[in-house]
């Protein structure tokens, strides 16, 4: 039961940490409840179907096919999150305005709610597959109970629902004037993370060998197998040893999100969207 | 851009995957133990894991110092690509078993 605790909770993290900013984003938006539900109901089926045809996705792409497959949702939520940032930038305005506005919604916030369920469903997609496919493990080899597994299994969900409610609950003491700011800046590193995460996973499935390199290490003060780290990872994409690829693609990111956030929030382009 | 990322990449495949294969090692997996646990590769070259998961659930071969997370079926094989290592011992273990499961790649 303690096995089956210890890994869910830790495979859950990354989608509970998600899911509470994603929340935050979303503050007052109609309709963002159903959005982050279907986002992780899609998640929960693709994870079940992943984990299902497990063999025949590593069999693809000469043995690649984990590593491709996951680098693709990975960079598919990125590309949402930039999305999401970049309307963010140029409605950012009028958004903490409607919800300043006691008692309204924050109408301006629908438009990008398919682009956050889709990161919602991936980001529970990448670890619902290996949670399936752990407790499966457990229940064929029958070394712990069904009873044992279902309640190490809830408990580890459980926690991963505290994990969300606490990034959620914390991110809405930040004002409403600023919280969409600050949850821009999460969302931007998160983006970053998972491109950096994406570009670690072609390498291993043999792409983009170019600077693989490690350009620091520091392991001996946080490792990605704490709790500490897991939880860094996720949020700002830590890792205790990137190399040159990985933080290319991480910088990379950060450039490419806030450049496109000026751009829309340029004065012509204020002008034309007040 | 996206065409030309795509095209590299096909290009790429296959020359990658032939200069892995020439380093390849064997290993089995079986009642959640790994033999050899104790794997040995030229330092500053990559070289090839094939995992042969000989049980039937599946496992992950999961190590933080060689950066690889990668999930083998049961009764199945994975392909590991280990990136060029600096000298030194780099253990990875198989998650879902950790208890048994456990080695060490040592780069010299």
């Amino acid at each position: 039961m303690i096995s089956a605790l210890i890994i869910v909770f830790r495979e859950v993290i990354e989608a509970g940490l998600i899911v509470g900013i994603v929340l935050a984003a979303t503050t007052g938006v109609p309709g963002r409840e159903r959005a982050v539900s279907m986002g992780v109901l899609a998640g929960v089926l693709g994870a079940a179907l992943v984990a299902a045809f497990a063999g025949e996705l590593a069999n693809l792409f000469q043995g690649s096919g984990q590593e491709f497959f996951n680098a693709g949702i990975l960079l598919l939520a990125v590309a949402m999150l930039t999305w999401h940032n970049v309307w963010m930038a140029s409605h950012g305005r009028q958004m903490a305005r409607e919800l300043k506005a006691a008692g309204h919604q924050v109408r301006t916030g629908e438009r990008t709610l398919t682009a956050l369920s889709i990161v919602v469903g991936v980001a529970v997609l990448r670890e619902g597959a290996e949670v399936v496919l752990f407790l499966y493990g457990i229940a064929a080899q029958g070394g712990t109970s069904a009873a044992g597994m279902v309640a190490g299994g809830g408990l580890g969900l459980l926690g991963g629902a505290v994990i969300s409610a606490l990034m959620y609950f914390g991110l809405l003491t930040v004002p409403a004037g600023k919280l969409f700011q600050v949850t821009s800046w999460l969302i931007t590193l998160l983006a970053a993370g998972m491109a950096a995460q994406a570009v670690l996973l072609l390498q291993n499935g043999g792409l983009l060998e170019i600077f693989t390199g490690t350009v620091w290490d520091t392991s001996w003060l946080i490792r990605d197998d704490s709790l500490a780290g897991k939880l860094l990872h996720t949020l700002i994409g830590y890792s205790e040893a990137p190399n040159g690829a990985q933080l290319i693609a991480y910088g990379a990111t950060i450039v490419m999100i806030l450049t496109l956030m000026r751009l829309v929030n340029a004065p012509a382009a204020r002008v034309k969207h007040a | 851009m996206r065409r030309l990322v795509l095209a590299l990449a096909l290009v790429a495949l296959p020359a990658a995957s032939a200069a892995w294969a020439a380093d390849a090692i064997e290993v089995h997996l079986k009642n959640h133990r790994f033999t050899p646990s104790v794997i040995k590769v030229k330092a500053n070259k990559p070289s090839m894991i094939i995992l042969h998961n000989d049980d039937s659930t599946a496992d992950e071969f999961d190590s933080p110092s060689l950066k690889i997370e990668k999930v083998v079926p049961g009764r199945s094989k994975g392909n590991i690509r280990v990136r060029a290592l600096a000298p030194g011992k780099y253990p990875f273990m198989g998650e879902f078993n950790a208890s048994t499961a456990q080695g060490v790649v040592i780069a010299e």
